[in-house]
């Protein structure tokens, strides 16, 4: 033992082929279980960071961090002449795949449903579904994507977001960075980056397969945005604000990426 | 008399360990988030032969509603896969070592011979150099499948922005499919490497690790008697150039 202890910081010059084997093979395999065991110990680091702050939940904070970066990374290569692929109305499945009613509270009075949406300064913009159908309406069929994998080809109309803040003379809310909804229960709520609320193929939408929007999708607006995952296509939106900081977002609090754009 | 013959370079061993863990994480994470919508099967008709996955899979592996983490992390690691994987492939092409891993114009049919032999089919051995016909197979589609996972991956993470390269795979469910399959590949090609490692041994093994193999020299065959140091080794021959007579009658024989 003393003497591959001794062979270990002899000179290999001065070993024999068996020693100078033993040496090396002994050096290599240390520095092997070394690196293993570094990986053991970063993955258990990793598992015990805290989890993000800045949005309250969630996963690590390295691993949100490097997910804000690869958003910083992607919005470079991120274009409003970038469009989603559309589709023949005809493609469009009829009965749309409903997965999910946070925000869609029961009691939800169709009746006294307005859009609020609350100004820079401060100032409240109430809307009724009327107003906004005044505006050019557009549709699009596009292949609807949902983060848990499953994707649908579906057909939606209804007013282009960007349109929608000219209209009604918001150019001072749209140099902001963020966009805030919330549904009129304030259950469900999500925050969007501005160049993609001002993609060309986001909507406030009111109409699916031409016909308004059914209660389980949301009625009587909603938001359609195929830059993003389905999570951020909020259902049912009762307020809208503008914001430079990150609005809090539904899914991300649960650890789900803020930027889910596609 | 034994002397060290150097085989793998330092920076192909550190790729090559590097990738498992890494890959493990990626193949980990993607389970996590695949569990989400879990559509995949082999079957014919009505008839399932394989689901993706069986419960029993998912509870073993404490798979089900993990997706958003599974996404997190597969973000995160898909760098260092990425990064890994470039670098390698770099480190080939200016190194030269791609001479021994890409497959050539002999490395179909002699793939075949080394089937066969490992099948115990057939006795002779192919000739085997760094890497046999086989191995460079197997070592260059590897390559490509992993080039395949970061396009069909970059497809499905950014399917608006990189609408082009989705359309190229034959859309987002197709790319997903192919995806999908290329990891069933990796998990097919690990089972494969490990049991060829067992069965080709320590010396074999080893030289992944420490960088070199031992062979036996016959005394008579010994020029220099004592001590080699290392980097004045010889490297290992490779398959040579020309197929001699003996195997060209042994292929022959078979084709017979």
């Amino acid at each position: 033992m003393s003497n591959f202890l001794s062979n270990l910081l002899r000179n290999n010059q001065r070993l024999t082929v068996d020693q100078l084997i033993v040496k090396k093979t002994f050096v290599s395999f240390f520095f092997l279980f070394l690196f293993f065991g570094g990986c053991v110990w970063a993955w258990k680091w990793l598992r015990r960071q805290p989890l993000d702050s800045d949005i309250r939940g969630g996963i690590q904070q390295p691993l949100r961090d490097v997910l804000n970066t690869n958003e910083l990374i992607f919005n470079k290569i991120f274009s409003k002449n970038h469009l989603t692929k559309t589709y023949a109305v005809s493609q469009a499945v009829r009965k749309v795949r409903f997965n999910g009613n946070i925000g869609l509270g029961n009691d939800f009075d169709t009746a006294s449903w307005k859009l609020y949406v609350i100004k820079k300064n401060g100032d409240t913009l109430t809307l009724k579904l009327d107003d906004l159908k005044k505006l050019p309406k557009v549709d699009i069929t596009f292949n609807f994507k949902c983060i848990e994998g499953w994707n649908q080809i579906t057909h939606w109309g209804g007013v282009r977001f960007s349109d929608f803040l000219k209209a009604y003379g918001l150019t001072e809310e749209s140099q902001m960075k963020y966009v805030g909804l919330v549904t009129p229960d304030e259950d469900y709520y999500v925050g969007i980056d501005m160049p993609s609320i001002l993609h060309p193929q986001t909507i406030l939408c009111y109409e699916l397969n031409n016909h308004p929007l059914p209660m389980k999708e949301g009625y009587p607006l909603r938001l359609i945005i195929p830059v993003k995952y389905g999570i951020k296509h909020l259902k049912r939106i009762g307020t809208m604000y503008f914001s430079n900081n990150r609005p809090p977002d539904y899914w991300a609090e649960r650890g789900y990426d803020y930027y889910a754009g596609l | 008399m034994k002397q060290i013959v150097r085989k793998h370079p330092l920076a192909i061993r550190w790729f090559h360990w590097i990738n498992f863990p890494v890959l493990g994480v990626m193949i980990w994470s993607g389970l996590l988030i695949y569990w989400a919508n879990d559509v995949y099967k082999v079957g014919f008709g009505d008839k399932t032969l394989v689901k993706f996955f069986p419960k029993s899979f998912y509870d073993a592996f404490h798979i089900p509603f993990r997706l958003a983490e599974g996404m997190a992390y597969h973000f995160v690691f898909m760098w260092l896969f990425f990064l890994n994987g470039i670098i390698y492939v770099l480190y080939t092409i200016f190194s030269g070592e791609w001479k021994y891993l890409l497959p050539n114009r002999r490395s179909w049919k002699e793939a075949w011979l080394v089937l066969l032999h490992d099948l115990h089919m057939r006795k002779a051995k192919p000739p085997q150099g760094k890497y046999n016909a086989a191995q460079r197979i197997a070592y260059s589609a590897i390559i490509v499948m992993g080039i395949g996972s970061i396009l069909t991956g970059l497809a499905i993470y950014k399917p608006v922005q990189f609408g082009w390269l989705t359309a190229i795979f034959g859309g987002y469910k197709m790319s997903r499919i192919i995806h999908f399959a290329l990891t069933i590949g990796y998990a097919l090609f690990f089972v494969i490497h490990i049991v060829q490692v067992i069965i080709a041994g320590w010396n074999n093994f080893r030289a992944m690790v420490t960088g070199f193999e031992v062979i036996k020299l016959q005394e008579d065959r010994v020029l220099q008697p004592g001590p080699l140091p290392v980097p004045a080794g010889p490297e290992i021959p490779d398959v040579p150039e020309v197929i001699t007579t003996e195997q060209k009658t042994e292929d022959e024989e078979i084709r017979e």
